[in-house]
């Protein structure tokens, strides 16, 4: 008894000797990397010449957050970890009310969100929850999902998926400025092309896998920005086109007049009102995405995808036709990109290439990975926490009065973004959601457990 | 005809940039077989080191003669120091624990660096443009050729660099080992070399001629952005690949001819379009001939 106390504290001791050394060579290194980018700022002077300025509090904060920081990491977390997976038991996880009806609860939530927020904040007043948070939102969530069939589905690295988005709201904007078509018209025109550009840009990939793959998506990406930049005769090049008309319910318009909708329903003229029928419009394309993409799982070419993520070499063998199955991919989560970039034309009146940079593709690749490859709730609840978060960071002025008045919170979003991504593949390779429920199953449906999912051979 | 060797020059200085960049994609991508996303930023981390020695040293020693060699190299040594710093801690952070993990972990990963390193520099220094006073302003006119002294500071810096670099690759222990365990990790391993001390020692060399492009880049142009790592980062990528990704000659042979032909372009076509030159190249050579120039065709192995 007494040997083992005295062999557990000699190891306490050791484990602090440990977290100290640690501590220190963290702080050491963060020091080094820290000095300069953190702990010297270059600014321009009113003479607009480039000055220094030294921030010593900020960067020993940093230095010693990292060395504090690596210190309870080696003493506390890693041994709570360990004992925990000594300790782990066989989970027979219980599912409570909320959990088990969560998409009924949310789905109803949504259904009735845009009403909550008039009664809650007022016709005007909902706008910003209407529109800053609803439809911003369901947006990414669109995009995410469309992505989600290329990349979580398909297992196909695709680092332009904004490009469809462009492609979707280009044809929108220009035909409908052009040609005057509406918006019911040219919805399914802009799937329709963004999934032929999807086979367009797919077909020469077809032989490319894995990095490769992505690197030469993201060209392709690139180069239909450069394309809608430079080609000023068509597409106005960096002004971008504006006053793009918007759409119609039923042939009733939202605007002033007197056949506008609020003049034929008798309500007080608001703008309010097209954001929530936008908003209705874009929980629908949502809610068409999931249905497309769940059936499409349990239909052959579902199931073509996942073989063919899983491993290409024996989807092969197995006599599938990769060209096909890789094409139908493309195309199918181009195709809703398209919709998604055409309902996007319509909600801003304006588009721009601006709107189109690699770093939206960045920001939708990142919701998919943090939900999860392949699980649409994971992409869903991934969406909710880094495009609500976001806006509501744009909204904590509270932020200011801790950090001074030159904080802007927005500019760490994508700096959130970056760390978010690195970290959940660190942790939890699978997403927030680490199981996902397979479509072909032996008499009973089992959860597989994200350990046994390893994916991307080949 | 004089255009023409204008423009060659200009090329082949920019060449010169894109090639040391591209030594450290085609070397992390030859030892791990990954594609290094956020080796660009590294490149743009290198160029605000350099930009931040030269603003506290150049009112201290001035631009005299002998103090502007000093100072040159000064933003040599700590920006190569900086970003070794760096991508060693990067590495050792975010890409080893993924080793083993499925093949597309680790170029996430690399690329949620990537944009974490942009904005972290946006937020730490501002999204301004960061223009400094011209370093070397020298140009020398020879047979109606201008040619200015900070090209011949970037050429020579870069031949003299990529000799180095060469003998320690093809001569010294660690480029014996850097060689082995690029052919095959584990069996590297059982002969007795630390692979995991090989691989960092990798990064950290990609890392260190990356700041040196970036000092160039930023001599050159006179100018730092937070955002400069994306747009140069991938066309030294491609300039890799053109080469022959985990060719060391290829990559400098990629990066010369990617500068000569962005530089040729904008001169007889169209400047707008020298961007989506580059981009097309990258995707028609990882198409049709992805082993590139200088390359080993990949075996496929089942």
């Amino acid at each position: 008894m007494a040997d083992n106390n005295a062999a557990s504290v000699r190891a306490d001791d050791s484990l602090f000797q440990k977290g100290i050394k640690e501590g220190l060579f963290a702080g050491a290194i963060s020091f080094g990397m820290f000095l300069l980018y953190i702990g010297i700022v270059t600014e321009q002077n009113i003479h607009n010449e480039l000055v220094y300025r030294f921030r010593w509090g900020l960067l020993a904060a940093f230095v010693i957050i990292a060395a504090v920081g690596r210190f309870l990491i080696v003493t506390v977390v890693q041994p709570w970890v360990a004992a925990r997976k000594a300790n782990a038991k066989p989970a027979v996880e219980e599912k409570g009310f909320f959990s088990k009806n969560f998409l009924k609860i949310a789905l109803v939530f949504l259904v009735f969100y845009p009403i909550l927020a008039v009664t809650l904040a007022g016709t005007q007043g909902s706008l910003k929850y209407v529109d800053n948070f609803g439809i911003q939102i369901l947006i990414y969530v669109m995009l995410a999902w469309g992505l989600n069939i290329v990349v979580g589905l398909a297992g196909l690295l695709d680092l332009g998926y904004v490009a469809f988005y462009a492609v979707g709201a280009y044809s929108y904007a220009l035909l409908s400025s052009y040609f005057g078509l509406s918006f019911w018209l040219l919805l399914p025109i802009s799937g329709i092309l963004a999934a032929l550009w999807g086979m367009i840009l797919g077909f020469p990939v077809l032989r490319l896998r894995g990095d490769y793959l992505a690197i030469v998506t993201l060209a392709f990406g690139e180069i239909i920005r450069l394309v809608l930049i430079n080609w000023t005769d068509v597409t106005k090049g960096t002004f971008g086109i504006s006053s793009i008309p918007k759409a119609t319910l039923f042939g009733i318009k939202f605007d002033a007049s007197k056949e506008g909708f609020a003049a034929l329903f008798g309500l007080a003229p608001s703008s309010a009102y097209y954001k929530i029928f936008l908003f209705y419009l874009i929980l629908a394309l949502c809610l068409l995405t999931a249905y497309v993409t769940i059936r499409l799982r349990r239909m052959p070419i579902g199931r073509a995808w996942e073989a063919l993520r899983e491993d290409e070499i024996a989807c092969r063998a197995l006599g599938i036709n990769t060209v096909t199955t890789k094409l139908t991919a493309f195309a199918t989560g181009a195709m809703f990109g398209g919709f998604a970039g055409s309902f996007f034309a319509a909600r801003q009146g304006f588009v721009s290439p601006d709107s189109f940079i690699f770093m939206e593709s960045a920001i939708i690749l990142a919701i998919v990975v943090l939900g999860g490859m392949g699980s649409l709730t994971g992409i869903a609840i991934a969406a909710v926490a880094m495009i609500g978060g976001t806006e509501l960071l744009r909204e904590m002025e509270f932020l200011k009065h801790i950090f001074g008045d030159d904080f802007t919170p927005e500019l760490y979003r994508m700096l959130l973004f970056g760390a978010a991504m690195v970290l959940v593949m660190l942790f939890k390779p699978r997403g927030f959601v680490g199981s996902r429920e397979p479509t072909a199953f032996l008499k009973e449906r089992k959860n597989v457990s994200s350990s046994f999912t390893k994916e991307g051979h080949g | 005809m004089e255009y023409f060797v204008q423009q060659l020059v200009n090329g082949l200085t920019l060449g010169s940039i894109y090639g040391l960049v591209a030594i450290g994609y085609t070397m992390v991508y030859g030892i791990i077989g990954m594609v290094n996303f956020a080796h660009g930023d590294i490149f743009m981390l290198g160029a605000f080191a350099a930009l931040i020695v030269f603003l506290v040293l150049s009112p201290i020693i001035g631009f005299t003669g002998v103090a502007v060699l000093v100072l040159l190299l000064a933003m040599l040594v700590v920006a190569m120091l900086m970003t070794s710093l760096w991508n060693w801690t990067i590495e050792r952070v975010a890409y080893r624990p993924l080793r083993g993990s499925f093949r597309l972990a680790p170029l996430i990963t690399a690329i949620g660096m990537s944009i974490f390193l942009s904005n972290f520099i946006q937020v730490a220094q501002g999204p301004r443009n960061k223009p400094i006073p011209g370093l070397v302003n020298d140009v020398y006119t020879i047979a109606g050729i201008s040619v200015s002294l900070k090209q011949i500071v970037i050429m020579v810096v870069t031949a003299v660099l990529l000799a180095i670099f060469w003998y320690i690759v093809n001569h010294t222990p660690l480029g014996r080992a850097q060689r082995a365990t690029e052919q095959d990790r584990k069996m590297a391993a059982l002969l007795g070399i630390d692979v995991d001390r090989t691989i960092s020692i990798t990064f950290i060399m990609g890392a260190a001629l990356a700041a040196v492009a970036g000092s160039m880049y930023l001599i050159y142009y006179g100018v730092a952005s937070y955002n400069d790592g994306f747009v140069p980062g991938v066309k030294a990528f491609t300039a890799a690949v053109l080469g022959g990704i985990g060719s060391l000659p290829g990559a400098v042979l990629g990066g010369l001819l990617i500068g000569l032909i962005e530089s040729l372009w904008s001169a007889y076509f169209t400047i707008a379009y020298k961007d989506v030159a580059t981009f097309a190249i990258l995707a028609f050579v990882l198409i049709f001939k992805p082993s590139g120039l200088l390359g080993r065709p990949e075996v496929e192995k089942v």
